[in-house]
């Protein structure tokens, strides 16, 4: 049961960042690939549709963890209180962007929310890799099951760390460059003229710039957490997500010699699926890791909440999500193909 | 003001109190939609698609604003209240859950296809949109609610150690009876919402002398919609909600009704000033015998007042809770009079020429907003000072590693971030009303 509700929550919220990763970079993007009105239109007509069911992943992800690990939830959430505060208003500011913008037609009132856009998309990443950085170097959980961290102290990785240091940041950026890579494929694949020549003349900069951040990033974890490649020879499933991201990132240079954006974008899917996966499994059981005292680490089996209410959840749980895979077969058939340019004042 | 619990409250009690202000506009809407595009529909009135696509554009705006605020909702439960979230997790994460598995993806699916896809489906495809939105919207409602009911009546649980709460039986949980009436007197408000907005519109544009036909539409529907809601929100819905916290809650219902002495016959205090010191009402205006009769059914049944219970279950504000309750039935006598006056007005074919009436129509928009504030207010002060009623007190539920410092920014950062999302939405708002249906459709 323990295993399971692991891996449901660590599925959700996998598939959030690809999902609202590509808005992301779709966002971070924003500003250079489109320079015109038109442009910035057709950039915000291919995640019009889709940004507001991508961001259901996060709530879906931290719903299920609620009703399967409340522990976790609740020190987590409470912990890392100020950087949640901050991703919550870049969210607002994001969403407001993409929402306002189409209904004034004024070149400051667009302007204005271009850039928010833009700037949301920008931090939000990085808030979120660092919190990936946070769940890989542990946190200063005591016996009560709560800690507390503060925004940043002296950017060490040190006993008691900011929920920003050098190495979390690092992390931070290369979540940046990635979803910045994966988006540049999306636009490729969504838009036509000016947009997708110019994703497409930065998706293999983008590319390699995620290869080198790859590389240190994984150099960087291994300083500061080696046991999570200690784990790895143990892991089957860690080997199987290793060759799901290695093969997308095949797949990805493979799509952008040939020219065809699906193929790479779906290959950059699968890297970040990959990547996050094989993570989960060399963390697996621990969810939130303490620097303490490993006896205080909140686990997948020490977390877990009662048996019925988990065997209740499993029955509407899978429901729910082959729904969700309707709607999103549904969705993206609706908006298949390159995005139609709107005519003005008309869609996002 | 040290008290880091304080700002706990103060944050959650702001932050949910704003988000409620835009999905009830949306989940009335998304109702009067369907009843719009039904019409349409079923007479091939091209008319009632018109007001569809108006509405539609002004549900987006709404919608917009109740999605950015409601997620902070879905954060703070794990932020400010993390104990609470660690002791019932188990049992209230699952509605939370369900809420976004079921809901959120349905209505986030369908919105899009609502406001841009008219041109593209065809007309029982867009009414599918609509019908899929509105059930989207309302079972994201009833999943919150009965989140909210587990809190006032918890039910379908059990307690292990250390005061944890289980699911014990899942249907019991989801099918609480305090759910039911809940939901029913809720929504009903958010139809009501809804309709005082589409006649207020409609009057405008009347008084204006604008879009005749859309302006004559859209007050006819608003005020029929609106009179049926209206009516059956006090009755039997209001009612209803009332006898469950008779049952349930009887010292909520004793703070409610500014009672503090027990006894039968027990009248009802229209006005006056409770004075919790002197525990008793200054410059009250009675009707005897009429609260036994509204809480238990008959005229001798005993209420008991406020000193029939022990102090440290009191609700905490019990002054603002007084008020809270009187306002919101005050206002649901007025909303019936109002509409019901529309009503009869339409029905001899006087209501766009009677200017005055107008000018209330137009004026009276937000007074379903402030009468489901008030409401809700009844149902959140009325619980405390528990979290999960009669189980948890709220002074048990908050973070413990979060102090008051970190609040209070939080706190401020909502209040400024909220004050220019209102601006925003206000403006937005303002100017669809002032193009008018047409400059929908030219968009459509
Ligand atoms: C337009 C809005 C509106 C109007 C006119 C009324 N209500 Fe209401 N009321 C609500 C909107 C509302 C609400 C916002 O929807 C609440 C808050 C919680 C809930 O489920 O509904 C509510 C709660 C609520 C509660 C509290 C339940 C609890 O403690 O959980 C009671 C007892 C009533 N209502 C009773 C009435 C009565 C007797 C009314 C007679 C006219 C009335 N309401 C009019
Ligand atoms: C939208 C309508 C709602 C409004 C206006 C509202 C209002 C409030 C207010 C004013 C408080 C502060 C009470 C106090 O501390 O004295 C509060 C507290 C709280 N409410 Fe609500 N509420 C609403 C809906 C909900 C729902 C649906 C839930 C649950 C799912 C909920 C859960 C809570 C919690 C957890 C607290 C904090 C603990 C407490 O003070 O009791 N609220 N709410
Ligand atoms: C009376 C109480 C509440 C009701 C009836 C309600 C209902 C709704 C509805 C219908 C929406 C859809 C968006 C919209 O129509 O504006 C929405 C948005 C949202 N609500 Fe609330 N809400 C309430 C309070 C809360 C609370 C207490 C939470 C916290 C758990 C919450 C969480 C959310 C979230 C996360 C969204 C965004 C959904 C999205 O991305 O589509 N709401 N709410």
């Amino acid at each position: 049961m323990a295993m399971l509700w692991f891996w449901l929550v660590s599925v959700l919220v996998a598939v959030y960042v690809v999902m609202d990763g590509f808005d992301f970079g779709a966002g971070i993007l924003h500003l250079l690939v489109a320079k015109t009105d038109a442009e910035r239109r057709e950039v915000l007509g291919a995640v019009g549709p889709l940004w507001d069911g991508n961001e259901v992943w996060l709530l879906a992800g931290g719903g299920s963890m609620f009703l399967a690990f409340p522990k976790v939830l609740a020190a987590g959430f409470s912990g890392f209180y100020l950087a949640l505060f901050l991703v919550l208003w870049f969210l607002i500011l994001r969403a407001i962007a993409i929402e306002f913008r189409s209904h004034v037609q004024d070149v400051l009132w667009r302007q204005l929310w271009d850039a928010g856009f833009s700037v949301a998309s920008f931090v939000l990443p990085v808030l979120f890799g660092a919190a990936l950085g946070n769940v890989l170097r542990g946190v200063p959980l005591d016996g009560s099951g709560y800690f507390e961290l503060a925004l940043w102290t002296n950017f060490r990785v040190s006993a008691q760390p900011g929920i920003l240091d050098w190495y979390t940041v690092l992390i931070g950026i290369f979540a940046l460059v990635t979803v910045a890579a994966h988006g540049s494929l999306f636009l490729a694949w969504k838009t036509r003229g000016p947009v997708h020549d110019r994703a497409m003349a930065l998706a293999p900069r983008l590319w390699s710039g995620v290869v080198a951040m790859w590389i240190v990033a994984t150099v960087a974890s291994f300083k500061v957490t080696p046991a999570l490649f200690r784990a790895l020879p143990g892991a089957p499933l860690a080997w199987l997500a290793v060759a799901i991201f290695l093969a997308g990132l095949g797949l990805v240079f493979l799509g952008l010699k040939g020219g065809r954006p699906l193929m790479a974008f779906l290959g950059s899917g699968a890297f970040i699926l990959g990547i996050l996966a094989a993570t989960a499994a060399c963390v697996y059981p621990v969810m939130l890791k303490s620097t303490l005292d490993p006896a205080f680490s909140l686990t997948a089996s020490n977390a877990l909440a009662g048996t019925v209410g988990l065997h209740a959840a499993l029955g509407w749980w899978f429901l729910a999500f082959l729904l969700v895979l309707g709607y999103y077969t549904f969705l993206f058939r609706f908006h298949r193909g390159k995005v139609e340019a709107a005519a003005d004042g008309e869609g996002y | 003001m040290g008290d880091p619990l304080f700002w706990h409250r103060l944050q959650f009690g702001f932050t949910v109190t704003y988000h409620y202000l835009f999905p009830q506009l949306t989940m009335g809407l998304a109702f009067i939609i369907v009843v719009l595009k039904a019409l349409g529909l079923k007479t091939g009135d091209s008319r009632y698609d018109q007001a569809a696509r108006f509405w539609i554009r002004i549900f987006g705006i709404s919608f917009a604003v109740g999605v950015v605020t409601g997620i902070p909702m879905e954060f703070q439960f794990g932020t400010n209240w993390a104990e609470f979230s660690r002791l019932s997790g188990g049992v209230i994460g699952q509605s939370l859950a369900m809420e976004g598995m079921f809901a959120f993806f349905l209505e986030s699916s369908f919105l899009a296809l609502l406001v841009w896809g008219e041109k593209r489906l065809s007309r029982k495809g867009h009414f599918g949109a609509a019908l899929a939105l509105w059930g989207g919207s309302w079972l994201s409602g009833y999943f919150i609610i009965v989140t909210n009911a587990f809190m006032q009546h918890p039910v379908g649980y059990t307690m292990a150690p250390g005061g944890v709460f289980q699911m014990a039986s899942f249907w019991t949980f989801l099918l609480n009876p305090w759910a039911f009436a809940q939901y029913a007197h809720n929504m009903l408000a958010t139809v009501v919402t809804g309709s005082f907005v589409v006649a207020a519109v409609g009057a405008f544009w009347t008084l204006k002398g604008l879009h005749p036909e859309q302006a004559r539409l859209n007050l006819r529907t608003g005020v029929i919609l609106g009179f049926v809601f209206s009516a059956l929100l006090a009755f039997p819905t209001g009612d209803i909600s009332g006898k469950m916290v008779a049952r349930y809650q009887p010292v909520s219902l004793a703070a409610m009704e500014g009672r503090f002495d027990s006894g039968p016959y027990a009248d009802l205090v229209m006005i006056g000033q409770p004075n919790v010191a002197e525990a008793r009402i200054d410059n009250p205006i009675r009707v005897p015998a009429i609260l036994s009769f509204l809480a238990y059914g008959h005229f001798s049944a005993d209420v008991r007042g406020l000193k029939a219970f022990p102090r440290d279950q009191w609700p905490t504000n019990i002054e603002l809770l007084y008020y809270a309750y009187h306002i919101m039935v005050g206002l649901g006598t007025l909303l019936v009079a109002t509409m019901a006056l529309g009503l009869l007005l339409l029905w001899k074919g006087r209501l766009d020429h009677s200017r005055p009436m107008l000018w209330v129509l137009m004026l009276a928009f937000p007074f379903p907003y402030i009468a489901t504030t008030a409401g809700w207010m009844v149902a959140e002060l009325g619980r405390q000072p528990w979290l999960v009623y009669g189980l948890l007190r709220t002074a048990q539920g908050a973070s413990p590693t979060v102090h008051s410092g970190s609040t209070i920014f939080t706190s401020l950062g909502f209040a400024g971030i909220y004050t220019v999302l209102g601006f925003l939405f206000l403006y937005l708002v303002a100017r669809e009303v002032a193009h008018g249906p047409a400059a929908a459709d030219a968009k459509a």
